[in-house]
């Protein structure tokens, strides 16, 4: 594993095309939390040609539904879930509110690393069922937007060093094939 | 006759919902240990050290280890000479489900009806609820949350007997492989083979709850257990998927005697956060 790398949003081209599948990273700044059903919401709006309730310009998405916080705590247990269930809408978000950055776990569709290379997005991956770990790295949570969807609504989260991996770099370097293709054995 | 309150089951299962969340089975942590020193990737090796990282940090601050708390699977082995009182088993049972899962600050994940609005039902109720009469005196109740990134990777699949040996190892390994580094492995594998199209997913699912390292009586299946977590392991898929050894911990199968004309085989996934936890009242 290599040195590890500070990012901070906003996310720069030019701090996105210093990151490459395999780097350690830890994630500082505001990022925004969103699952399937907030997607969905995000899409509509979009298609409508409305306005969003959150700006995605040069922003992260964080796949994560939360845990309820214990008194005195900002959030609970809150681990990244499966990133494919997004691969439908993040092409859109990229390509139509500047998004720039994911985080979640598990690999992606070839159209969500096209759409990546195209406009120079990271999607990054966290430790699937580390969620307290993770949950130690969020300073501040907030919800947004869509409050309505409870654990799915759109939370704003200020989180310091927190530990994640290049996954799938603007490059479409893409650490599930690299990765599996080097530990794989003939059958 | 033995009698046991409805009161009883819902302190149980509140206590159970809880417990199983935040405390993962020793026999778990264990092969996630033993996991450790096998992995070669270095990644690999950097995620079993964070996920046993965050099951110390879990048990001890009593915190759900996965926000992913799960639909509660709730398996109920009553002996027939329990009489219950007081109220309904099955009102008893979500009761418990609603309070642990209030109580212990878990994630409410379950939404009323699949198709339309999907609006969350607020209390993680209804839990999903397995009954079996046995012998005896005593009321057995097992917790079995379960999170969608393991169950969305399941598969069940009639095949034909001329399928045979061979046809049930590919459709097995396909589905694993097919599920890659979506479940959060390294993984538990879950096989029913036989019986009838849906007790082949129910055996599939109970075969998760066997304590790991433990082997299938029949010595044919055994080895084939063994066979198949070598194949599995052979992939490189590795913890998270990310390239690596260790992609699942074991595999775990149940067989039942089926039709001349049928081969049901079920495949249930389960992430290394895999949470069961019983109690005998």
């Amino acid at each position: 594993m290599s040195e590890i790398k500070r990012v901070t949003t906003p996310l720069t081209e030019e701090a996105i095309k210093d990151l490459h599948a395999g780097d350690s990273v830890l994630l500082s700044g505001v990022i925004y939390t969103a699952r399937d059903k907030a997607h969905k919401r995000l899409c509509d709006t979009l298609a409508a040609g409305k306005p969003l309730p959150v700006d995605l310009q040069n922003q992260l998405i964080y796949y994560v539904g939360p845990a309820p916080a214990k008194p005195g705590q900002p959030i609970g247990s809150c681990g990244p879930t499966t990133s494919s269930r997004m691969d439908s809408y993040a092409p859109i978000l990229m390509r139509e509110a500047g998004l720039k950055g994911m985080l979640g776990k598990g690999p992606r569709s070839k159209e969500v690393v096209d759409v990546m290379k195209e406009q120079t997005a990271v999607y990054l991956a966290a430790i699937g069922g580390t969620g307290v770990s993770i949950s130690h790295a969020v300073k501040k949570a907030e919800v947004v937007a869509y409050e309505d969807l409870a654990t799915c609504a759109i939370r704003r989260l200020e989180v310091e060093d927190l530990p994640c991996i290049v996954a799938i770099d603007c490059q479409g370097n893409n650490l599930y094939e690299i990765g599996v293709e080097t530990y794989k054995r003939d059958m | 006759m033995k009698e046991i309150t409805v009161q009883q089951i819902t302190d149980a299962v509140r206590t159970l919902c809880m417990d199983v969340s935040f405390d993962l089975p020793r026999d778990v942590e264990a092969a996630l240990t033993d996991g450790l020193a096998k992995e070669e990737s270095p990644f690999g090796k950097y995620c079993l050290e964070q996920i046993l990282h965050n099951c110390h940090l879990a048990r001890e601050s009593r915190q759900a280890m996965c926000q992913d708390t799960g639909i509660a699977v709730v398996y109920l082995s009553v002996g027939q000479d329990v009489h219950i009182i007081g109220g309904s088993l099955t009102e008893a049972i979500h009761e418990g489900v609603r309070q642990g899962y209030e109580d212990g600050y878990l994630r409410k994940s379950v939404v009323e009806e699949p198709l339309f609005e999907r609006s969350n039902t607020g209390d993680n109720t209804p839990a999903v609820i397995h009954t079996e009469i046995v012998p005896g005196d005593a009321l057995r109740i097992m917790v079995v949350p379960k999170g969608a990134g393991s169950e969305n990777m399941g598969a069940v699949k009639m095949l034909k007997p001329a399928d045979g040996l061979e046809g049930a190892k590919q459709f097995i390994l396909d589905t694993v492989r097919n599920a890659g580094g979506n479940p959060c492995p390294p993984i538990v594998v879950g096989v029913g083979v036989g019986g009838t199209m849906e007790k082949a997913p129910m055996l599939a699912k109970q075969a998760l709850t066997r304590e790991i390292g433990s082997r299938n009586e029949d010595p044919r299946y055994a080895k084939l257990e063994e066979e198949l977590l070598e194949a599995i392991n052979n992939m490189g898929i590795g913890p998270q998927g990310l390239g690596g050894r260790v992609t699942a911990l074991a595999v775990h199968i149940e067989q039942y005697p089926t039709h001349i004309a049928m081969l049901p085989v079920a495949v249930n996934i389960n992430c290394h956060a895999a949470r069961h936890k019983e109690i005998v009242l």
